[in-house]
């Protein structure tokens, strides 16, 4: 099977600093994938890279047999990307509802006069984006909360939200910033099914950064380490995980 | 659950409608009876101008969340494109209300151009930079007006930077805008009325544009522009809209005030920087991205140095401690409890939830 995400020889500088180096990947449809490494190690970067947030020194990024490097962000989403952060960026002072509209945005469609004069469209599109927003917050079980404002929620359920809302752009592939960073153990479990059920149920390809190795053992089939910029081990999750280079970069000598 | 948010939002606007329509009520009462003092009388178009401006530049501030200190520019090319057209077709257009209305439209569209290629290279700054290029480009759109000289003869127009004479007019010409002088003699088409529909319809425009796809967007890139950019919001193009209709609504409030003028001039103190900050003070007091509360605090300070005129010299002085004791305490926690304690929802509603 073609790999859905295909990144070869990427690397980028920051001055002097050689922030990712010859960073290749290659990820299956339908592959629950993990990206891990110590702090600095370059992790985000590789996101913000594959999103367009920076522009790859050298490198080529492909998604579903589609050139996407060097798009930009917005573009590289309309092709099938769509993230969270890892410090939350939710729309603070939108409703939870409005917040997972925000990101309904490019899939349905009327124009501002339209919404301004309040035309047929205007009720017939808010009606169906009203239904598809509330069918992604009962998958995070936040339909309770639809009316609060994003900034009100708990922590975990703003991580849920920011899910929510990558989702709804109706992405190929899903790419989560440290999902469970601030979570009890108890919240990461929840969240580990919720991963899998997004992965099963809406037929998703998900990279993720996570520092969490009870959450990476428990879900992830395929690992990537980085340290200091460049790839230290790649493979199945329980090969890497027993790699002796990978416990020395992560627990020292 | 979702029905109940929409009623809502549906509530807070027909609140917000219905403190308009009270007041033109009210007003119209207290004029028929004889009860409205002339001074009042005049100040009631003026009103309506600010109250549509500090709606208009809430759009910018508080719903797009950009530091604009150039809306008076704006209000600037309202105003004279708006006071050139009734002038050149006070022969042609006969019916004033229907002059008045494609005045207001041409206003509307010059002012809402003007922004729109302001708006190009300045909205790539952020914050502080911002304002000072906002600023600068509603004081050059004054100045500008300032040296501007158009004139009409049996030949067509003539324009001019220099002075009136260098138009070269035939002996039937007239010049229409002479420099600093600005234009005279323009139709006295605004009335109380045609203003408060104006709000009216400034109102809808707003309102409907914040609870549709288009205004959720727009919030959005308030809020985190990086995230926006993540779920594939056109970040340009929303920056974009949103400062044309704000620059578009204060052309609308531009006509509206030069059509109440006999003679309308580009001064510092009407579309200077002053009148910019002032618009700005009336947004902020009544609370960045609060319609209602711009509306209401562009009221209550237009009204206040009139109310204090007896007070002479200290008219000032007390104007501004009320300003600020009113930023002060308008938002400070513990009034807006006393507030919400006895606001008239609450009154109305049975006191079910307390927090």
């Amino acid at each position: 099977m073609a790999a859905l995400l295909e990144v070869k020889n990427l690397g980028i500088s920051f001055g002097g600093l050689r922030a990712v180096d010859d960073f290749e990947i290659s990820i299956k449809k339908g592959q629950l994938y993990g990206l891990i490494g110590p702090n600095g190690a370059g992790k985000t970067t590789v996101f913000n890279l594959l999103t367009g947030v920076y522009k790859p020194d050298e490198g080529i990024i492909t998604l579903d047999g589609q050139n996407i490097t060097g798009l930009k962000t917005i573009e590289i989403n309309k092709a099938g990307i769509a993230r969270t952060f890892q410090n939350i960026r939710l729309f603070k002072d939108l409703s939870v509802m409005d917040n997972v509209k925000v990101g309904l945005h490019n899939h349905y469609k009327y124009s501002a006069i339209e919404g301004i004069l309040r035309m047929p469209k205007y009720f017939k599109t808010e009606k169906a984006m009203n239904e598809r927003a509330m069918e992604l917050l009962k998958v995070f079980d936040l339909d309770g909360e639809a009316d609060y404002l994003a900034a009100n929620l708990p922590y975990g359920k703003q991580r849920k939200l920011e899910i929510a809302r990558a989702l709804a752009t109706e992405p190929k592939l899903l790419l989560l910033d440290e999902p469970a960073a601030g979570m009890n153990p108890n919240e990461t479990i929840e969240l580990m099914e919720t991963i899998r059920f997004v992965r099963d149920n809406f037929d998703m390809t998900i990279l993720l950064i996570e520092h969490d190795m009870k959450l990476v053992s428990g879900i992830c089939e395929e690992l990537t380490v980085l340290n200091f910029g460049r790839i230290l081990a790649q493979g199945s999750t329980s090969k890497v995980l027993n790699d002796p280079q990978v416990i020395t970069a992560y627990l020292g000598e | 659950m979702k029905k109940l948010k929409l009623t809502k939002n549906l509530k807070d606007n027909i609140i917000t409608y219905g403190i308009v329509i009270a007041a033109y009520i009210i007003i119209q009462l207290m004029s028929a009876t004889g009860n409205i003092s002339s001074l009042m009388q005049g100040l009631l178009v003026p009103l309506c101008v600010y109250v549509i401006l500090a709606i208009s530049l809430n759009l910018t501030v508080g719903i797009l969340g950009e530091l604009s200190l150039g809306h008076a520019g704006f209000m600037c090319v309202g105003a004279f494109t708006g006071a050139f057209f009734s002038k050149c077709m006070q022969d042609i257009i006969t019916i004033d209300i229907l002059r008045f209305i494609l005045a207001i439209l041409i206003g509307a569209v010059c002012a809402g151009a003007i922004g729109f290629l302001i708006g190009m290279p300045v909205l790539r700054l952020k914050g502080d930079y911002l304002a000072i290029v906002t600023l600068a480009f509603g004081e050059i759109i004054k100045n500008i007006i300032n040296v501007l000289y158009i004139g009409r003869d049996s030949r067509g127009f003539h324009f001019s930077m220099k002075d009136s004479i260098s138009l070269g007019l035939e002996s039937d010409g007239t010049v229409i805008i002479n420099g600093a002088q600005g234009i005279t003699g323009t139709p006295k088409d605004s009335t109380f009325t045609i203003g408060i529909v104006l709000i009216i319809i400034t109102l809808i425009i707003v309102l409907n544009l914040i609870h549709s796809r288009d205004g959720r967007a727009i919030m959005s890139i308030r809020d985190n522009l990086i995230a926006a950019e993540s779920v594939g919001i056109n970040i340009t193009k929303y920056k974009l809209m949103a400062f044309s209709i704000s620059a578009a609504l204060a052309g609308v409030a531009g006509v509206l005030y030069s059509h109440n003028l006999s003679s309308l001039m580009a001064t510092p103190k009407n579309f200077g920087y002053n009148m910019s900050i002032m618009i700005l003070v009336f947004v902020v007091l009544g609370g960045i991205g609060n319609i209602r509360g711009s509306m209401i605090a562009s009221v209550v300070l237009t009204l206040l140095p009139e109310l204090l005129r007896g007070l002479s010299n200290y008219r000032m002085l007390i104007y501004s401690i009320i300003l600020i004791v009113m930023m002060l305490f308008n938002w400070a926690p513990k009034f807006i409890e006393l507030r919400e304690k006895y606001s008239i929802k609450r009154l109305i509603k049975k006191p079910k939830e307390v927090q």
